[in-house]
């Protein structure tokens, strides 16, 4: 069973729902992301999403944009990105780690090389964002004979026959975009969330995770009611952000919005709705 | 990657992309999930409409009467006589309606938005013309117009940024990434993906997420067409070779495509050497960069060993994109067209002379077609002949030309 698998399935057997924090490696420099990733897990993370820095992220918000803008001035490459899970994997055997970003720097490592070496840095899934399943196989294949899980997005437009070819392809669990948007946008609309998860939920048995717009823990409080993970990214970079001159202000920053997002999703889990 | 097509292999052009927008390893969807569902409508509506002989007519109406089609093809007689070779053609594209080839497209686009009943309009834009060619399409339909735009080109195209204004468009400067094409690109992208229920993203080249490029070719092909029929009546027979600009493409692919099976028709695609290639201060991906994948397609781009995209530079604002569309990046692995690099310093130096000899003033962006030109037309024969897509005025360039040369204007 996946490092993913085993997560969900241990997070159900207590009655919980994964929290899962994204941040973009090397943001606001290298040295702060490997210190992050143990402070979350700390803080409550169950799975931690690692953003790999791209020159033109066309599906990211301004806050996610300017963390790459951030990391690539100190060149943070993908292979720079995969050293980062090695040195947390010395410390940390347990949380799975995925990666998030866009296929170029992938296509450039070619992809049997990057299924191999995630395998051997510790990565536990890929999400490459503008890889739909259609383009998909070689690089899907790939990643899974190495025993890593391709993660994909379904969105608010997805019909049904997309979220089916989805859950074909896919493994680990799926990534719910909540709303029509770029990532760190407005606010979601949690009713409409509810009612496409039941739809995705006939098609797929994977676990499924929300994301894109949850800013706060009351939503992810109300997200976790529903979904079986919440995905919060821009929320957390906007505090490394702030204190891109301080990186360890940062880090506690964003490990106490964690543990707020935390016990607010504990307890909804705990309590009738 | 290599897909070189040997020659008794030599496929009907006219039969790519594929279902899935693939042309041999390029093309492709590319895209986050939320965009796929808009894509393959978008994609539905637009192959019913080309078949719907009303949209044809409407279609063919406008570029007749609105945008002024067919556009002459002249014999610049005096140009020829001076370089002393093969004739040269120039296919008036910058005689259209807003001063380049680029409203074919946007008057197809648009044409496409009103029938699938999307109320906004968003362009990105580079050198201005397709911006301002999208203003002027929307301002016509009454459609809701937001344009973005690299805040760098703001400050190089000035007046075309006003042309936009008055035409009734919102222009968004674009502060991210370098502040040029690629970062408006990315922005509309981001525009997009949000008001995608009733908005109508016209891309202006053939570059993008299928069905773009083979949509923007369709809408462009009208060039080819009419210069292939143009020159049969004036000299009985095909030209020699074509030569046009490529920055995403679009004006090079409209003029290639209908001579693509001619294969006695030699193509020249004209990148921008910039600085020089050697200076990697150039915007040539074809010339000198490798395949990836950007803007929702895997071509040939301008990036790191990281995979990062570089930033590029050109005189020419147009051609100013690290990116090229897939259909060039083909037809080059096939080797049916050849794409030559041209420096800042030649497209000038042609800027001048066209102006000079012909009376023409050309855009920055044809002006690298035109110095290609230059050099083709005196290593033929004076019985063979060239077409040149003159693909935009220069009006648009003459601040930057100044600038350049240090006058104030």
């Amino acid at each position: 069973m996946s490092r993913i698998a085993a997560r969900f399935e241990a997070l159900k057997a207590r009655g919980r729902k994964a929290l899962i924090p994204y941040i973009t490696a090397g943001d606001p420099e290298p040295g702060n992301t490997v210190p992050l990733m143990h402070e979350m897990v700390a803080a409550g993370a169950d799975i931690i999403e690692l953003g790999v820095p791209f020159s033109d992220p066309m599906a990211d918000g301004p806050v996610i944009q300017q963390a790459c803008e951030r990391a690539l001035k100190h060149r943070v490459s993908l292979r720079k990105v995969l050293e980062m899970v090695r040195e947390f994997r010395r410390d940390n055997i347990e949380t799975p780690v995925v990666l998030m970003g866009y296929l170029n720097p992938v296509e450039i490592m070619g992809y049997e090389t990057l299924a191999e070496e995630a395998a051997r840095a510790g990565v536990d899934g890929v999400l490459t964002v503008d890889l739909p399943p259609e383009e998909s196989a070689e690089l899907a294949g790939a990643l899974k004979r190495h025993g890593v899980d391709p993660i994909f997005l379904l969105a608010p437009t997805s019909h049904e026959a997309r979220i089916r070819s989805v859950s074909e392809v896919a493994a680990g669990f799926v990534y719910y975009v909540s709303l029509k948007g770029v990532t760190g946008a407005a606010t979601l609309d949690v009713e409409a969330v509810a009612q496409k998860l039941a739809l995705i939920r006939r098609q797929t048995d994977l676990p499924v995770g929300v994301g894109f717009g949850i800013s706060d823990a009351e939503a992810a409080a109300r997200v976790s009611r529903i979904a079986d993970a919440v995905v919060v990214g821009s929320a957390l970079v906007k505090r490394i952000a702030a204190h891109a001159d301080d990186p360890a202000t940062g880090r506690r920053e964003v490990a106490q919005v964690l543990a707020g997002m935390r016990r607010a999703m504990d307890q909804a889990n705990t309590t009738p709705a | 990657m290599s897909t070189v097509i040997k020659p008794e292999q030599t496929p009907d052009w006219r039969a790519f992309p594929d279902a899935r927008g693939h042309f041999g390893p390029y093309g492709g969807r590319f895209v986050s999930e939320t965009l796929m569902e808009p894509l393959l409508e978008l994609q539905a509506a637009y192959q019913r409409d080309l078949q719907d002989p009303r949209f044809l007519a409407e279609l063919d109406r406008d570029l007749a009467h609105y945008v002024g089609r067919p556009s002459p093809l002249y014999l610049a007689e005096r140009l020829t006589r001076e370089l002393g070779g093969a004739k040269v053609y120039l296919k008036r594209e910058d005689l259209n309606h807003t001063g380049a080839h680029k409203v074919n497209n946007t008057i197809g686009q648009a044409l496409l938005a009103k029938r699938m009943g999307k109320t906004r309009i968003i362009a990105e834009t580079g050198a201005g013309q397709h911006g301002v060619a999208t203003a002027t399409v929307a301002a016509r339909l009454g459609l809701e117009c937001v344009v973005y735009m690299g805040a760098e080109d703001i400050q190089r195209q000035a007046p075309n940024v006003y042309r936009m204004r008055l035409l009734g468009a919102r222009v968004v400067p674009v502060t991210s990434g370098s502040r040029t094409l690629k970062d408006a690109l990315n922005e509309a992208m981001r525009d997009w993906v949000t008001h995608v229920d009733n908005t109508f993203y016209i891309i202006g080249t053939v570059a993008g997420p299928h069905p773009y490029p083979a949509m923007v070719r369709d809408f462009q092909a009208i060039i080819g067409r009419e210069a292939r029929q143009q020159y049969q009546a004036a000299e009985g027979r095909l030209p020699d070779a074509l030569v046009a600009c490529v920055g995403g493409g679009s004006n090079a692919i409209g003029l290639f495509h209908p001579f693509l099976a001619d294969e006695g028709v030699t193509m020249y695609g004209v990148e921008a050497a910039g600085d020089g290639i050697d200076t990697g201060r150039h915007s040539a991906p074809l010339c000198a960069g490798r395949p990836g994948v950007l803007h929702g397609n895997r071509t040939y781009l301008m990036e790191d060993e990281d995979g990062q995209i570089i930033e590029t530079h050109s005189v020419s604002a147009g051609l100013d994109y690290p990116g090229v569309g897939p259909e060039h990046a083909w037809l080059k692995d096939v080797g049916r067209v050849q794409y030559v690099p041209i420096t800042d310093r030649e497209a000038m130096d042609a800027f001048h002379r066209l102006t000079r000899t012909e009376g023409i003033i050309p855009a920055l962006e044809s002006s690298h077609a035109v110095a290609y030109g230059l050099k083709l037309a005196p290593t033929l024969d004076p019985e063979q002949g060239i077409i040149i897509n003159l693909s935009g005025r220069g009006d648009k360039d003459i601040n930057t030309v100044a600038r350049l040369e240090g006058i104030e204007l």
